[in-house]
C-alpha cells in the first residue's frame, strides 16, 4: 500500500447547537486503501461523510481530502471524489447512456470527453447492448455495477460508497467487493460504509464510530486480536453495546 | 388452524413476475422468516398478506380468512410494518401510537403490558417528533405501533434493514418475547445469519421459494464439503482459488474464502497451491456451512 495520503482529519469537530456529531476526529486515509468506516446508526458516520464530501463543513479541526481544505474550498472537494450509496444512486427513469451523461456532466466532465468515452466504458462493463435500456427495467445487480462505474467515471482519486450493498443479494454483494478490490488495486481510494460485518473483514483498515468519537481503528485482523473476538461482528458488539441509546 | 396459508400465489406488476406461484403453511405461534434479496417479491407477498393489494393469481387466509374477501375483519388482527418507515413524521412518539390505538378502537393503555419491554425504551422521547428520531428509535416506535391493539398475526418487512449490527440484535430479541405472548410472527429480512433466529425460513430470490425448513435442516442440506481458507491477502488468495481447476466454487466470507473441492481433491493440496502461488502459511479447515453457504448454492442451480 502507498502511504500518500488522500484523506487527512485532525481534530474535527462538528457541532449542531449543543450537541457534539463528530469528536475531535484524527485519521489519514492512504491511496489505493479499501478503509471501512463502521458505526451504530446515530454514531456520526453520516455528518463526517457529508464533511469529507464537501457537502458541510466542520465546525473546528482540519480536513484534507484530495489536497483539498474542507474547510475553505468544499465545492473543489466534490469534483476530485466520487459517491455512490445504495438508497439513491441512478436515476430509474432515465437509459444507462443518460445516465453516464448526466453524471459525468454533473462531476464537471466536458460533454465531448463523456461521449468518446462512453462506449469504452459500456464495453468493460459488457453494457453496450443496454446503452439504451432504462435503468428501471435493469436488475439490481447490474444496476449496482452501472452505479459504482459512474462514481469513478471522472477519474476520482478516491470514491465514498455509502451502504452500498444493503439488502443486495449475496452474489451481487460479492461481486461488487471484487469491483472495489480492482478499483483499489487501480489507486482508487474506496471509503466505505456498511452493516454487513462480514464486509469489514474485505477492508484494509476499518474504523468504528461510537457517539461522535472513533473507538477503534486498525486492519481487521489487529482488531480482533486486540479485543480477542472471533469476528468484527463480535467485536463491534462488544465495543458499541454497553452504552444506551442516549440520543 | 394454521396461521397463514398461501394457495399458489402469482402476482404480476405488468410484465415483471414479483411473486411466481408460492404455496406455504405458517403454523400458530411460529417465527417465520422469509429470507432473501432486494427484488425477491417479498414485499408483495407481505401485502397480499396484510390485505393491501390482490394477487393476480391464488389465495391466501390468515387463520382461516381470506385475504381479499375477509379484508375487513382481518385488519383487525394483523399487525404490519412496512419496510420503509410509514409513520407520522411530524406528529410525536406518543402522539402517534395514539393515533394508532384509537384507529383501531383500543387505548394505550390497554394493551401497554405488550409493548411495554419495547416502548419503555423510548418513552423518555415521547414529545420528540417521530422524523427526528434515530434509526433504530424509530424501528421500535414502528413495533409498538404495529402491536398496540394486540394482533394475532406480526407481518413485518424487513425491520432490520439499514439497522447496525447491535440494534438489530435487540430487534430480534424483541420478537424472541413477543413469541413468547403466542403472536405469530411473519418476518423479512436480506441478512442470512438473521435466519438462525426464526423457528422455521422460506429462502426467497426472484419470485420463487427455494426451500422451506427449519434453519437447522437447510444448514445440513449443503450437499457437499466445505472448508474455510486463510490467508491475510485475501484478494489474491480468492483469485488464486478462483483459478485453480481444484476447486468448485470459491467465495468470499469475510476474513476467509468458502470453498468447495474438485473430486479426488484432499484440503493439503490446496495448501501446497497456495504456496506455490507465493501465498504462504494458508490455512484450511472444515466447517459447518451456513445460511448464506446453501442461499449461494441455491441460487446457482437457479442460474
Amino acid at each position: 500500500m502507498n502511504e500518500q495520503k488522500v484523506i487527512e482529519v485532525n481534530g474535527l469537530v462538528k457541532k449542531f447547537g449543543s450537541f457534539v456529531a463528530n469528536d475531535n476526529l484524527t485519521f489519514d486515509v492512504h491511496k489505493g486503501e479499501i478503509f471501512g468506516f463502521l458505526g451504530a446508526n446515530g454514531a456520526g458516520k453520516t455528518t463526517a461523510i457529508r464533511i469529507l464530501c464537501g457537502l458541510s463543513r466542520p465546525t473546528s479541526g482540519r480536513v484534507i481530502v484530495a489536497g483539498i481544505d474542507a474547510a475553505h474550498r468544499p465545492e473543489e472537494i466534490k469534483k476530485r471524489i466520487g459517491y455512490m450509496s445504495q438508497r439513491f444512486s441512478l436515476y430509474e427513469d432515465l437509459t444507462v447512456s443518460e445516465n453516464i451523461e448526466l453524471y459525468g456532466g454533473i462531476y464537471g466532465m466536458r460533454m465531448k470527453e463523456i461521449r468518446s468515452r462512453t462506449p469504452e466504458l459500456l464495453s468493460r462493463l459488457s453494457f453496450t447492448a443496454y446503452a439504451d435500456t432504462l435503468i428501471r427495467s435493469l436488475p439490481l445487480g447490474l444496476r449496482q455495477k452501472l452505479a459504482f462505474a459512474v462514481a469513478v467515471f471522472h477519474g476520482p482519486g478516491i470514491v465514498f460508497l455509502d451502504e452500498p450493498t444493503s439488502g443486495v443479494d449475496p452474489v451481487t454483494r460479492r461481486r461488487f467487493w471484487e469491483m472495489i478490490y480492482e478499483t483499489a488495486g487501480n489507486g482508487i481510494t474506496v471509503f466505505v460504509t456498511t452493516h454487513y460485518m462480514d464486509e469489514a473483514e474485505y477492508c484494509d483498515r476499518v474504523t468504528i464510530m461510537n457517539e461522535g468519537r472513533i473507538v477503534a481503528l486498525d486492519t481487521p485482523a489487529a482488531l480482533r486480536q486486540k479485543y480477542g473476538t472471533a469476528s468484527v461482528e463480535e467485536l463491534f458488539v462488544k465495543i458499541t453495546r454497553p452504552k444506551q441509546e442516549t440520543e | 388452524m394454521a396461521a397463514a396459508e398461501a394457495y399458489n400465489i402469482s402476482h404480476r406488476h405488468g410484465k415483471v413476475t414479483a411473486v411466481d406461484n408460492v404455496s406455504f403453511s405458517i403454523d400458530d405461534g411460529e417465527l417465520f422468516g422469509f429470507i432473501g434479496p432486494d427484488g425477491a417479491g417479498k414485499t408483495t407477498l407481505f401485502r397480499i398478506a396484510a390485505t393491501l393489494i390482490i394477487p393476480s393469481d391464488g389465495r391466501m387466509t390468515l387463520f382461516g380468512l381470506d385475504t381479499v374477501r375477509d379484508y375487513k375483519e382481518l385488519r383487525n388482527h394483523i399487525g404490519y410494518m412496512p419496510g420503509r418507515f410509514s409513520l407520522y413524521q411530524d406528529l410525536t412518539v406518543q402522539e402517534n401510537l395514539d393515533f394508532y390505538a384509537t384507529i383501531f378502537g383500543t387505548s394505550v393503555k390497554e394493551n401497554y403490558h405488550l409493548i411495554e419491554p419495547i416502548y419503555k425504551q423510548i418513552e423518555p422521547f415521547r414529545k420528540r417528533l417521530a422524523g427526528q428520531l434515530s434509526g433504530g428509535m424509530k424501528q421500535k416506535l414502528a413495533l409498538s405501533c404495529a402491536l398496540i391493539h394486540k394482533p394475532k398475526i406480526l407481518i413485518l418487512d424487513e425491520p432490520t434493514t439499514g439497522v447496525d449490527a447491535v440494534s438489530r440484535t435487540e430487534f430480534w430479541e424483541m420478537l424472541s418475547g413477543l413469541k413468547k405472548e403466542g403472536i405469530t410472527i411473519i418476518v423479512s429480512t436480506p441478512y442470512m445469519d438473521e435466519a438462525l433466529r426464526c423457528d422455521r425460513i422460506a429462502l426467497i430470490q426472484t419470485g420463487k421459494i427455494l426451500g422451506i425448513d427449519t434453519p437447522d435442516n437447510v444448514r445440513k442440506s449443503y450437499t457437499q464439503k466445505l472448508y474455510a481458507v486463510r490467508h491475510q491477502e485475501k484478494y489474491r488468495l480468492l483469485t488464486t482459488l478462483r483459478s485453480s481447476p481444484r476447486t468448485l466454487s470459491s467465495e468470499p466470507f469475510g476474513d476467509s474464502v468458502h470453498i468447495t473441492l474438485s473430486e479426488g481433491t484432499g484440503p493439503e493440496e490446496i495448501v501446497s497451491i497456495l504456496t506455490g502461488a507465493g501465498l504462504n502459511d494458508s490455512s484450511i479447515t472444515e466447517i459447518v456451512p451456513g445460511i448464506e453457504d446453501v442461499f449461494l448454492e441455491l441460487m446457482k442451480h437457479e442460474g
